[in-house]
């Protein structure tokens, strides 16, 4: 013991520990190498569950992004509505859903999720903050019809803001609008602003309808045409405003029969 | 009791109708789903109530449109009549007619459509009406006529099991 605490026999034992040193890590580099190889499939497995229950996770969320995008629009939308009645304080307005459109491609309706329960009547105009979208055509309890200002059988009596001509607005089969009885004397210029004239108290008077895209004036016609850009995208309409205050004025009695 | 599977059916289709199908546009056309339905329907040889069905299918879409229902009860009879009578004659290659029949039936549709409107005083022009609403719309329904005649096939034989046995 004292020769070996002395140093003497320090070359024979780093000869025994060099060897138990190198048995040991033999060993334990052989049973690490079996250990990764019996538990590795076992990571993967567990691995390939985790992506799983992670993908599920992402798709989840990027469900839940979707929904809240859908949500942030609808609340711009809901909010620009807003701002459009309290800018009209003379209105009373009551915002409805658009649920579907007319099955027959020759019309154009919308259908919305508002009728005679919440207040809504035959004839009351529509609009969305842009501008005028129709008027409400057929009612039931919880739903209602609009005759969008597209439509072929709709007309509408507008004025020119810069001419202050007034005229009246057709719709067409494809969806354009056409000003027409316009006077040939009346200077009508691309970019001019339509808006409802409330002549013949169908709709309320003011309500931004379009801007003039093109005229047509010929020397042999009697009244100019001009197309109309509306202000509305009726192919994206979501939310509309109903004027549940505004009532129409049924003027038939009064033309004369022939 | 069999024929109460027509009201689930026919309203899914008429909802599917206003709000998918009518905003799926090419050019200013879009389909016609209870259309192409009753189609499918009166052309499967097991069935029996097709008659109701177009009824059934006009009045809810008529309901549903600005046009008169007159246009729809009449044009889907007459849909179902022509399927009847196109089973009888090209019953060994039934898809030839569903198409021809979807063919037909657009076209009758819209004609009466267009006559209607006329007589309500709604002029269309003609050029109009069939190059971007008509042709159009015979398209879709073409494309809509192979999966909706699966899918009405499989119904059939679901609703009508022990005559497909016999």
């Amino acid at each position: 013991m004292a020769l070996a605490l002395g140093g003497y026999f320090s070359s024979a034992s780093s000869v025994f520990t060099d060897s138990l040193v190198n048995l040991q890590f033999w060993f334990s580099s052989r049973f690490t190498a079996l250990q990764d190889f019996f538990t590795a499939p076992r990571d993967i497995t567990s691995l390939r569950q985790q992506n799983a229950e992670l993908q599920a996770e992402v798709a989840e969320l990027q469900a839940q992004v979707i929904q809240l995008q859908q949500q942030v629009g609808e609340t711009q939308i809901l909010a620009a509505l807003v701002d459009f009645s309290r800018a009209r304080p003379e209105n009373t307005y009551k915002a409805a859903a658009v649920i579907g459109r007319d099955p027959s491609p020759f019309l154009h309706y919308i259908i919305i999720n508002r009728g005679s329960n919440d207040g809504i009547l035959r004839g009351m105009p529509v609009v969305t903050n842009q501008g005028l979208v129709g008027r409400v055509d057929a009612v039931i309890a919880d739903a209602a019809r609009v005759q969008l200002i597209t439509d072929p059988a709709s007309t509408v009596n507008v004025r020119l803001q810069n001419a202050e001509e007034e005229g009246a607005l057709v719709g067409s089969v494809t969806g354009d609008v056409i000003l027409q009885m316009i006077p040939q004397d009346v200077n009508v210029e691309s970019g001019d602003l339509v808006l409802t004239s409330g002549l013949g108290g169908g709709y309320p008077p003011d309500l931004i309808v379009g801007q003039v895209v093109n005229v047509r004036s010929r020397d042999f016609d009697l009244f100019q045409q001009a197309t109309i850009q509306p202000v509305v995208d009726f192919n994206r309409l979501k939310i509309v405003l109903v004027i549940v205050n505004f009532k129409p004025v049924d003027i038939s009695p009064l033309i004369p029969q022939p | 009791m069999r024929n109460l599977i027509a009201f689930p059916v026919i309203v899914l289709a008429v909802i599917l109708q206003s709000a998918v199908v009518s905003r799926m546009t090419l050019l200013s056309g879009f389909g016609d789903l209870p259309m192409v339905m009753l189609a499918a329907w009166a052309l499967q040889d097991s069935v029996d109530s097709a008659w109701h069905w177009a009824i059934a299918t006009g009045v809810l879409v008529g309901f549903l449109s600005g046009i008169s229902w007159v246009v729809y009860v009449l044009g889907y009879v007459l849909v179902v009549a022509m399927a009847k009578a196109l089973r009888m004659r090209v019953w060994q290659a039934p898809l030839l007619a569903m198409f021809s029949v979807t063919f037909l039936g657009t076209i009758l549709v819209s004609v009466l459509s267009l006559f209607v409107l006329r007589v309500f005083g709604v002029a269309i022009p003609l050029q109009d009406a069939f190059g971007l609403l008509v042709l159009p719309g015979v398209l879709l329904n073409l494309l809509l006529a192979i999966p909706v005649y699966a899918v009405m096939r499989d119904l059939a034989h679901w609703v009508y099991p022990s005559l497909e046995v016999e």
